[in-house]
């Protein structure tokens, strides 16, 4: 047993304790509490740079302890706001109680823990399935109609994309051959070089799609704008900067396989086109959106789509590709934070009926506004800067016609942003609408706050060590190994 | 691979015909349920030598989770929401029938190149078979309207990865095959939940009614 455990151990604990006790008024301590000991717990790990014996079975690769860092983050960053928000839920419907969903968020980090900190794919496999389920009673707080039309979406869609995903695992260990006992991560690598070069190349197109799927890439992304515009804002950050990246991973370690099995231009080339395909398709439905939380669900598509299209590309425009991961997620927490308390000031999700944030609160009409800048890409923030790698790592590989295409998408999704967010930023408060007070022991600004500064210094300065992190993924992307 | 594997493999393809033919929800269940007591034959002929403890004790909790406790959960599911007919599918159920026929030949076809390169003496049959019952249960998923087929067809899909899987030789750790068989349980489990609050909340569970949130 190594010390990785605990991270996805701890939070499953939290989550029994909730299920046993049963008291609403212990959700608040114990969800803080798991959140502060994971996010401790795996600062601790990374910084004293311990690695598990090789070839065991929770055995972080460098993007998983990436991921891991970004899903610890982001959870501290909304534990704050879950509990305020359910508390105020919970005076609209006093008899309800909520251990359950919060402790199903617990599940959720526990099992997005074991994704990125799992060595074998088989286990990862387990996680992702594990993350649909232990997500699905997130989504729908209240059981309308329409939350359970988007749960019944995304448990069916993701289930059957899982599916795939799993049969593409099957064909990676018919690929891999005599070494077939041996799925850990180290092993597949290890063994790249003797695969079966029409099993692999098969393997890698069933990761692709299945966990594609859950990732959110285009055309098979049909389950995210529902999921994420109907769950509450909290879960919504999650599962658009935390899991996204967890199923993201498994594609990546296909990738890694296929680079070192000399097939990395067959499986990045593939990984560019769907990227490609992904901010285009986002861009077209952002146009003419009339929701603001299914607006910030296309651009998360797109957002996975340049993630892709950066690691398909490798190089520098893969190191990009992993800074934009943190510049995404922090972005898009932020975002929907700041769009759960324009939900509860405004009581609708229309864009048509939001008018003049600014003046009406002037914090949340700041963080919504400059969160929709950064996350168009505008400098100075983080997203910018890792755009602007991304293409500059393009640029080398003199890729010409996906260099126009990514820049043209990314021209069209800011104006389709920016088009839609101006007005609802400024002119005159529009009507039924409720003055937002900070609650005793609120908190909820906090996550966000912290969000923001973490976006505008990733724009200004980027440690060379963490630099050096990024670039390691790449080389690991590129099938140097671990 | 021996004549009965070769035998229970084809059982195996002409159980799809009947989940891609039949209306009655009833039978679609037991053919679901008859599907993963041939893949715990398939999986004790093919493992041969390979025969350990650890390969029975799987063998009997698939047979337990995926032949006996998910059909008895799926016909609860049945009587409580009152519906035991699929109606009007998009593509009916002749039509489905020809149409798997086609996906047969197809899955032959694109599985040769496969079994070319196919590490070992591995089956003639298993490649195509498992693939179309994986292709049936996504047929089963696109096709049907309720609910409830829709997880017959993903539960289809399983049983054709686990065919698949199981004979190949991939040997996962033990505790991350109970981990797949684990998910797969507690996914129908929670999709068995949230048809019963569709049902509650519609009066119905045609998926395709549910068509509020789209752009």
């Amino acid at each position: 047993m190594n010390g990785y455990w605990a991270v996805f151990l701890l939070p499953a604990a939290g989550a029994i304790i909730l299920f046993l006790t049963r008291k609403n008024r212990v959700i608040g301590p114990v969800l803080m509490a798991s959140a502060l000991i994971h996010f401790a717990a795996v600062a601790y790990l990374l910084s004293t740079g311990y690695d598990p014996a090789a070839g065991s079975w929770i055995c972080p690769d460098p993007p998983g302890k990436l991921f891991l860092a970004i899903t610890s983050g982001l959870f501290l960053a909304t534990a704050g706001y879950t509990t305020g928000f359910l508390r105020r839920d919970r005076e609209k419907h006093p008899r309800r109680n909520d251990t359950n969903y919060a402790g199903c968020l617990l599940l959720f980090l526990s099992s997005m823990s074991l994704a990125c900190t799992s060595g074998h794919l088989g286990l990862y496999w387990v996680a992702i399935e594990a993350t649909t389920l232990a997500s699905a009673p997130l989504i729908t707080l209240h059981h309308t109609p329409r939350s359970l039309e988007a749960v019944w979406k995304y448990l069916l869609i993701c289930s059957a994309g899982i599916a795939i995903a799993l049969l593409g695992i099957f064909f990676l260990a018919t690929a891999a051959g005599e070494g077939a006992g041996d799925m850990t991560i180290q092993g597949l690598l290890g063994n790249a070089g003797s695969m079966d070069l029409v099993w692999l190349k098969a393997s890698f197109i069933l990761l692709l799609v299945g966990f594609g799927t859950k990732t959110g890439l285009a055309p098979v992304h049909t389950w995210l704008p529902d999921a994420h515009s109907e769950a509450p804002s909290m879960v919504s950050a999650l599962l658009s900067g935390a899991l996204l990246n967890c199923a993201f991973l498994g594609i990546l370690r296909g990738h890694s396989i296929c680079a070192a099995a000399g097939m990395g231009d067959f499986s990045g080339g593939l990984l560019m086109i769907f990227g490609i395909l992904s901010m285009l398709t986002a861009g077209v439905f952002m146009i003419r959106q009339t929701d603001y939380k299914r607006m910030l669900a296309y651009s998360s598509i797109e957002h996975m789509g340049i993630i892709a299209l950066g690691t398909g590309a490798g190089g520098l425009a893969a190191a990009g590709a992993m800074l934009h991961t943190v510049t995404h997620s922090a972005a898009k927490g932020l975002l929907f934070l700041t769009a759960g308390k324009l939900v509860w000031m405004y009581d609708t999700k229309k864009i048509s009926a939001v008018r003049g944030i600014m003046s009406f609160d002037p914090v949340t009409g700041v963080f919504w506004l400059g969160g929709i800048l950064a996350v168009a890409g505008t400098p100075p923030f983080g997203v910018f800067m890792s755009e602007f790698i991304v293409l500059k790592g393009l640029l080398e590989k003199q890729q010409p016609l996906s260099v126009v295409l990514y820049l043209i998408s990314l021209a069209f999704v800011f104006v389709a942003m920016t088009r839609l967010v101006i007005p609802m930023s400024f002119g005159r408060p529009s009507g039924n609408r409720q003055r937002p007070e900070a609650g005793k022991g609120d908190h909820s600004i906090l996550g966000p706050a912290a969000l923001a500064l973490t976006l505008l210094t990733a724009g200004l300065f980027i440690p060379a060590s963490l630099w050096k992190v990024f670039t390691r993924i790449a080389a690991f992307m590129g099938g140097s190994g671990l | 691979m021996n004549g009965l594997a070769e035998i229970l493999i084809m059982l195996l393809m002409l159980t799809n015909f009947r989940l891609l033919g039949s209306s009655r929800l009833p039978a679609c269940i037991s053919t679901v349920a008859f599907q993963a007591v041939l893949l715990g034959a398939i999986t004790l002929t093919t493992a041969g030598w390979r025969l350990s403890p650890w390969v029975i004790i799987l063998t009997a909790s698939t047979l337990a989770v995926k032949g006996v406790l998910l059909p008895a959960l799926l016909r609860k599911a049945v009587r409580d929401v009152g519906i035991s007919r699929e109606i009007q599918p998009f593509v009916g159920f002749g039509t489905s029938v020809l149409l798997g026929a086609v996906l047969l030949s197809v899955c032959f076809i694109i599985s040769r190149p496969f079994l070319d390169s196919a590490a070992s003496e591995q089956s003639r049959m298993l490649i195509p078979g498992a693939m179309f019952t994986i292709m049936s249960g996504m047929f089963i998923i696109i096709t049907r309207k309720k609910a409830l087929t829709q997880v017959l067809g993903y539960l289809a899909m399983e049983n054709g990865i686990y065919a698949f899987g199981t004979s190949l030789a991939v040997e996962a750790p033990f505790l991350v095959e109970i981990g797949m068989l684990l998910d797969v349980f507690v996914a129908v489990f929670v999709m068995g939940i949230v048809i019963y609050r569709i049902n509650q909340e519609f009066d119905h569970m045609d998926t395709h009614k549910l068509t509020e949130l789209r752009d």
